[in-house]
């Protein structure tokens, strides 16, 4: 085992946004139906995934969370009709600049779940928390950027549903 | 001493400040221990829920990592709270007036319903009459009582009830306000007859020389005047004037004038100048029972409606079993005069059909049966209905359909591949005569292809939303769902609400139904109305966005971004205002402010910084020493 190999050891935080409408309500069912997922993500309720600040996100990194998810209502079923889209639009910029501060666009997950989706949530949950321990803690913003790991590869919008 | 006297105790014993119940979710039960709070004296909005039970308890199997999350929700949940602001409900004013929009039977139902307990109802119609698709239908599935024997009654009702004013030929253009006082501006199409004078006598009509096919009401198998009446017993009995086939507008040299010159009253009626209106309406709430529209069968080439005369779809067939119309009740074939001998009535079309619609229709299979058992009955053929599934859940339907089987109706369960009117062999075109359409279809059942020779086919054509669907609801301020129908508050226990408060959907214009079912919506809407009225005022959850002019640069960036139309310029100070009972509370604005000027209330910036550090407290290391 190298010594970058921390997947074993390492239990990364991650602090999920979530919308009041659906993705809470979906991790309200994951609940009552006694899906099980890691412990790993925290959440916090807001209105909707467009009252999502990217300052939010980047207070959250700063502070300790290895990875943020975001979670809102799926394209077209948006509660306040249509702003989950601008939350997309948002997230697409951020991963941008999450980029040039020398993060992984992976630590930053824009993901839908409707209200019916508890198992589905649960599952993008394990996912994310898979992939953030694969890309071990953050440590931001003490960590200096190494010279040329900026990631390159930023998902284009047809991988996030857009 | 339950749980939430405890905390009444607490909160006087302890002259608390601010409470947090770290339980279940908000969803649950935040309104309960809010109002443990408002009854002990402290602002409601002081408190908050942690949710470790949904989110921790029930959902991790680690006790030790449980635990340490259940802490850190604590702790953001408490940082939060500290922040939070005492809060008031927003109070609106309800004005009285309801405006109900479409006129079918949910619509008719609805205003009625408000109208009785005595209030006033603007009824819009797009049509030149009430009525909307039942008044098209013959019978009613199960009882098979005719349409127009239940439904004209309603319209009549309606139209002469003191307190429900009626708008028809008529569309609303734009919706402006909020719950309680919203303004609307209503099309009055030009109807070409002074409906002031008009006494409906009829002679215009019958002495009009000009005589078109009527494809709405007659669904295309019937005439109509270029002055018409939609149907005979049409609300209001006011005559339409249809300036596409009217000689004064297409014949040149003044047209034939006819209508006018017969026209008995005194001034005339018939106006030919007469001019687009426009009327502003106040009213409070608002009811939308805007129906459905027929799925057009020529979209399956392969059933050949349009190419092969002697195919129909189910509202041709309507028209046909009507005594009053095209053909006086004769089912015959498109000759107007041949009784068919064997007929085939094919299911889900255009519904349950991933090339197509994905939804079941809802009501295909009983009108199917029904139409089955009145072809029977008046012609004696041989029936045969093509079905994927029969779905016959409702009150006595399942008998009908027994009473249909007992009929002898054939059922052949299988989707139908194709219907032609090109025989497989010279044997089979001497066997069946000219003129016979063959079905193709697997029978899954017998486990076989099968070819079966008919004179008629009728099309169950199924039913979609709206065609302008998505452009009623912009007006509205209400979503569609992906396929079209709008989007009620919520799909079981809110059907009728919708996001937008004081805008009901009733009937059809939120998915498929049955009379029954759109009837009860349209009761369930108005009682929603009048509970509003009784009210008089709503408190609207303060959950809002709100400017801070002394920080707002004017930079607009907010403007385009709310779907409510809450936001709004003022050019004079050069600053964006919001209106609080337009704001639904999302927060986009908030967050998109670059001068941090739009404050929102509940969920502010100070808030969810608060929570952020509270729940990453465990974790947090940037005040440690760094270590080079």
């Amino acid at each position: 085992m190298s010594a970058l190999d921390n997947t074993n050891t390492f239990e990364p935080v991650i602090i999920g946004f979530t919308c009041n409408w659906c993705s809470y309500r979906a991790a309200d069912l994951a609940g009552t139906s006694r899906i099980k997922y890691p412990p790993n993500v925290r959440l916090i309720r807001v209105m909707c995934s467009g009252r999502i600040d990217p300052t939010f996100v980047l207070k959250a990194l700063s502070d300790g969370a290895d990875g943020v998810m975001i979670a809102g209502c799926h394209p077209g079923e948006c509660h306040y009709l249509e702003q989950n889209y601008k939350a997309l639009r948002r997230h697409r910029l951020l991963q941008k600049t999450l980029a040039q501060f020398g993060i992984e666009p992976a630590r930053v997950r824009l993901t839908w779940a409707s209200a019916a989706e508890g198992a589905l949530f649960a599952q993008e949950i394990a996912t994310m928390v898979d992939e953030v321990k694969q890309l071990g803690p953050l440590n931001w913003p003490a960590r200096p950027v190494p010279v040329g790991s900026v990631p390159a590869e930023i998902p284009v919008l047809s991988e996030v549903g857009a | 001493m339950a749980g939430q006297e405890l905390i009444e105790q607490d909160i006087h014993e302890q002259q608390l400040t601010r409470v947090v119940v770290a339980a279940c979710s908000p969803h649950l039960h935040e309104k309960t221990f809010r109002g443990v709070c408002e009854r002990s004296g402290m602002n409601p909005y002081l408190s908050e829920m942690a949710s470790i039970r949904e989110h921790v308890a029930w959902v991790h199997t680690d006790k030790v990592a449980a635990t340490a999350k259940a802490k850190a929700i604590v702790s953001g949940t408490v940082e939060r709270v500290l922040k939070n602001d005492p809060l008031e409900a927003i109070r609106v004013p309800i004005d009285a007036q309801t405006l109900v929009v479409g006129g079918g039977i949910a619509g008719i139902q609805a205003a009625l319903e408000v109208a009785e307990a005595g209030y006033d109802v603007y009824l819009i119609e797009r049509e030149a009459s009430l009525g909307g698709h039942m008044a098209q239908f013959d019978k009613t599935f199960p009882t098979l009582d005719c349409a127009a024997c239940i439904l004209t009654p309603k319209m009549a009702s309606a139209g002469a009830h003191p307190k429900v004013h009626l708008f028809t030929w008529s569309e609303v253009e734009k919706v402006e306000g909020f719950v309680g006082n919203y303004t609307v501006t209503v099309k009055k199409k030009p109807r070409y007859v002074d409906e002031d004078i008009c006494t409906g006598c009829g002679i215009c009509v019958e002495k009009c020389p000009v005589l078109v096919v009527d494809d709405k009401f007659e669904a295309g198998i019937g005439y109509r005047k270029a002055i018409y009446w939609p149907f005979a017993q049409a609300v209001p009995n006011l005559p339409v004037l249809d300036t596409e086939t009217c000689t004064y507008y297409i014949g040149g040299k003044g047209g034939c004038r006819a209508c006018e010159k017969f026209c008995p009253t005194v001034p005339n009626s018939i106006k030919f100048d007469q001019k687009e209106e426009r009327v502003t309406l106040k009213v409070g709430n608002i009811i939308l029972a805007t129906g459905w529209d027929l799925f057009n069968a020529r979209r399956i080439p392969q059933y050949g409606y349009g190419r092969l005369a002697n195919v129909f779809t189910n509202l041709e067939l309507e028209r046909m079993c009507n005594a009053a119309g095209p053909t006086g009740g004769k089912v015959v074939l498109r000759d107007g005069q041949t009784a068919p001998k064997r007929v085939g009535i094919v299911h889900c079309v255009g519904s349950r059909d991933r090339n197509y619609n994905r939804h079941c229709s809802a009501i295909c299979c009983m009108q199917s049966l029904k139409t089955a058992h009145l072809v029977k009955e008046r012609t004696g053929a041989e029936v045969y209905n093509f079905y994927i599934d029969i779905r016959t859940p409702g009150k006595e339907y399942d008998e009908f359909y027994q009473r249909v089987l007992d009929d002898g109706v054939h059922f052949v369960r299988g989707k139908v591949a194709e219907i032609s009117d090109i025989p497989f062999d010279p044997a089979e075109a001497s066997r069946n005569g000219a003129g016979t359409l063959y079905i193709q279809v697997e029978d899954t059942l017998a486990g076989m292809q099968r070819r079966i020779p008919v004179d008629m086919v009728v099309l169950a054509a199924g039913l979609e939303p709206r065609r302008d669907s998505s452009e009623v609801g912009k007006t509205f301020g209400i979503a569609c769902s992906s396929n079209g129908w709008f989007i009620e508050k919520h799909a079981k226990m809110d059907p009728i609400a919708t996001m937008t408060e004081g805008v009901f959907v009733a009937g059809c214009a939120g998915g498929p139904k049955d009379i029954p079912a759109s009837v009860s919506q349209g009761s369930a809407a108005a009682a929603r109305v009048l509970n509003y009225i009784r009210q008089g005022e709503l408190a609207l959850e303060p959950v809002r966005a709100s400017v801070l002019e002394e920080r707002c640069s004017g930079c607009r960036i907010c403007n385009g971004l709310c779907p409510f139309n809450a936001i709004s310029f003022i050019e004079e100070r050069k600053v964006t205002e919001i209106n609080a009972a337009l704001c639904q509370g999302c927060g986009t604005c908030v967050a998109a402010c670059p001068a941090g000027a739009i404050q929102g209330t509940g969920f502010s910036n100070e808030q969810l910084f608060a929570q952020i550090e509270g729940l990453l407290r465990d974790v947090n290391r940037s005040h440690e020493p760094e270590v080079v």
